[in-house]
């Protein structure tokens, strides 16, 4: 799998290089600028980008827009985009095109190389992964949304991990739940929103996640 | 309106000369009380010259528009009753208050600059702005009066004043008021004295508020991120030794030191929040703004204008003012809804934020709001609270000179514009159609028309070229202020 990494400090980028070459990932570039990730992506055409949101030479959203713009040029071009903050603005920019492939995590996800390797691995696939923290802000910011108050405990801990991009597998494994009473649980949350149920999990995610923006 | 204009001016005139009777009654007094000593008139003189100015400073605001603040120094505070029972007056002591207290009331009118301003502006009103406003009224009996002696020439001053008062009349008002300003507004010390006390007012309330601040980072880095990365160094150091003797109890460590870096960060970003949204540095206002909005349970409707980014520390003044009210509308008011809007108008920022719900906010009970008032307090900005029972409550938080206005630059345009615009009616008028008139109707008074003062072959010639060159002026002027406004709507879009 070939990965193109921007990140302006030089120890993370090295660890960042490090961390996934140890898990076989082929990083093909590793830049620092905004303007060298934009050449990179479109000349590289990675099967996924690691991307820092703050980038020289502006620091600001350098990274961000570099992201935006490639992925403008090669539709579902597949980007993690890593962070100090997470933004619910940015989170919705990354999503608004609703392609898929896109992932939003705080920098210290990275902590956790597994779980961050297998971020990277779902959004190269097409898939998307949230970080906590925004499906949290998410869920806050629609506290006072009728249908997602009468969810349950339960399928409210579901429909989280579900945003944050995992499969009914993986969601099972975290909740010691079988993977039908999983299945199960999405029913009820789908219907409760009122959306129509997907079996594809990419499509499925992306819709909760257009359900919980719209507000 | 010309009608208003001529009344009012005439009525302006004649407060002026009831202005020029009290100047001369105030001399009179003046010259008594110190010839004679008779100092007991000055107080009430300066408190009818006071009535007066005061009469044309509101004659200034409801008629010609122009705000006139009072310049006068505050009134002296009433001597204060010694312990002995005696008042006490430089190094004179006094049974009754009555002398101590006339003396500061004396010697406040006399030291006080705007008296003598008052003075010479009831002297000079009718001499300048008053005869201005007066003129058409003045021109008018002049002429009657000339009509009545039988003199044609009569004829020429009403028909002046019934040409031109429709533009005059205003303008004349309107001049009064902007000489009064100059005579009986605040000086340029007075003013100076009142900013001064205003802003060093507002820079202590900064320097508190700023170390405050400070006070609180430090404590929260102190007691937070700063004491994790310690028991992080010791969990990581303890891990290190047992790494050979029980590495599965060293794997747990690390597991430890892991988690509690990670509460480190969580709480460094909590404090650069505080500090200075990310967002904010990253987009600028209006994003950070719409970032807000997305982050309160409240369903939010923001519309921003915005030409740019404004300097830094303004906007993350807006910023937390903006956050501070929408944390109150969540807490407080019972809302769903919210309004917000980012606008500018000159170089003012003006935000509002309006909310559905029940109302009955108090900006003088919530600490946070008053924080957000000194933190504007600084730039010159101010928050007004507007909340009825019942709702809906509305915040407007307004900050001037937050963008940089560029000023046109003056160029021969607007030189030859303004030149054209004032002078245009000379020509046109008096020396072109009234000389005509004159010409037409056979009066040999010839006054200041150049026309009639030519040679008789030149005199149509003349009077032609006048009211060409009249005409020219005016539509050059008219042309050149098209091109301005157009060039502006360009600007603008």
């Amino acid at each position: 799998m070939r990965v193109v990494i921007a990140e302006d400090l030089h120890l993370l980028r090295e660890g960042l290089v490090h961390l996934l070459r140890a898990h076989g990932l082929d990083v093909v570039a590793a830049v620092e600028s905004g303007p060298e990730l934009l050449e990179a992506l479109l000349k590289e055409r990675p099967d996924v980008a690691v991307v820092d949101v703050r980038l020289p030479p502006t620091f600001t959203d350098e990274g961000l827009q570099a992201s935006l713009t490639a992925r403008k040029r090669i539709p579902g071009l597949p980007v993690l985009v890593l962070s100090q903050h997470v933004e619910q603005l940015y989170a919705r920019e990354l999503l608004a095109d609703g392609s898929g492939g896109i992932g939003y995590l705080l920098k210290d996800r990275v902590f956790n190389g597994e779980q961050f390797i297998d971020a990277v691995k779902r959004v190269a696939a097409g898939g998307t992964a949230m970080d906590p923290e925004v499906i949290a802000k998410l869920l806050a910011s629609n506290a006072r949304n009728e249908p997602v108050g009468r969810l349950t405990p339960r399928e409210r801990e579901v429909l989280e991990l579900m945003a944050e991009g995992r499969s009914n597998a993986a969601i099972g494994q975290r909740l010691y739940l079988s993977e039908s009473a999983v299945g199960k649980h999405t029913a009820n949350i789908f219907g409760k929103l009122g959306l129509v149920p997907s079996d594809d999990d990419n499509r499925r995610v992306l819709a909760v996640l257009a359900f919980l923006n719209e507000k | 309106m010309t009608t208003r204009a001529l009344v009012t001016g005439t009525a302006l005139f004649c407060v002026a000369l009831l202005g020029e009777l009290v100047a001369v009654v105030a001399l009179v007094a003046m010259v008594l009380s110190t010839v004679l000593g008779m100092i007991f008139l000055v107080p009430p003189v300066v408190r009818l010259v006071r009535r007066l100015t005061g009469l044309n400073r509101r004659l200034a605001r409801e008629w010609s528009g122009v705000e006139i603040d009072e310049p006068y120094l505050p009134e002296p505070d009433p001597p204060v009753r010694l312990p002995d029972g005696w008042y006490r007056d430089g190094r004179s002591l006094y049974r009754t208050p009555r002398i101590p207290a006339f003396n500061r009331r004396l010697s406040w009118l006399l030291k006080d600059s705007a008296t003598w301003r008052d003075f010479g502006f009831l002297a000079a009103d009718m001499w300048a702005g008053g005869l201005l406003a007066g003129a058409p009224a003045i021109l008018v009996v002049v002429g009657v009066v000339q009509l009545a002696g039988g003199s044609p020439i009569g004829l020429l001053w009403l028909l002046l004043v019934l040409g031109a008062a429709r533009w005059y009349a205003p303008w004349a008002v309107h001049v009064h008021g902007v000489i009064a300003r100059v005579m009986l507004g605040r000086t340029e010390k007075a003013r100076l004295a009142q900013q001064v006390s205003r802003l060093a007012r507002a820079r202590t309330d900064v320097v508190d508020s700023q170390a405050a601040e400070l006070r609180r980072i430090e404590r929260d880095l102190h007691d937070g991120a700063q004491a994790r990365l310690v028991a992080v160094g010791m969990t990581i150091g303890a891990a290190e030794e047992l790494m050979e003797s029980d590495p599965a109890a060293a794997k747990a460590l690390l597991a430890k030191a892991r988690d509690a870096s990670s509460t480190a960060l969580q709480e460094l970003r909590q404090l650069v929040r505080g500090i200075h949204p990310p967002v904010l540095a990253e987009r600028g206002l209006a994003d950070a703004v719409r970032a807000l909005a997305l982050d309160t349970p409240l369903r939010t409707h923001v519309t921003v204008e915005l030409p740019g980014r404004l300097n830094a520390p303004l906007e993350s003044a807006a910023y937390f003012a903006v956050s501070e009210v929408l944390t109150n509308v969540v807490r407080h008011s019972g809302a769903t809804q919210a309004w917000i809007d980012v606008s500018t108008s000159g170089d003012r920022l003006r935000i509002t934020v309006t909310d559905d719900g029940h109302g009955g906010a108090d900006a003088s009970r919530g600490t946070g709001l008053a924080g957000i008032e000194r933190r504007l307090g600084a730039f010159d900005g101010i928050l007004a609270l507007n909340s009825p029972m019942g709702g809906p409550t509305t915040a407007v938080i307004e900050l001037p000179r937050a963008l940089q206005v560029v000023r046109p630059p003056v160029t021969w345009r607007t030189v030859t514009m303004g030149i054209c615009w004032s002078l245009c009616w000379i020509p046109l008028f008096p020396q072109g159609f009234v000389a005509m008139i004159l010409k037409l109707v056979g009066i040999t008074e010839k006054s200041w028309f150049l026309a009639l003062h030519m040679p008789p072959s030149l005199q149509w010639p003349t009077i032609i070229g006048m009211i060409l060159l009249g005409t020219g002026m005016l539509a050059t002027a008219a042309t050149l202020s098209a091109q301005h406004r157009k060039a502006n709507e360009v600007a603008c879009a």
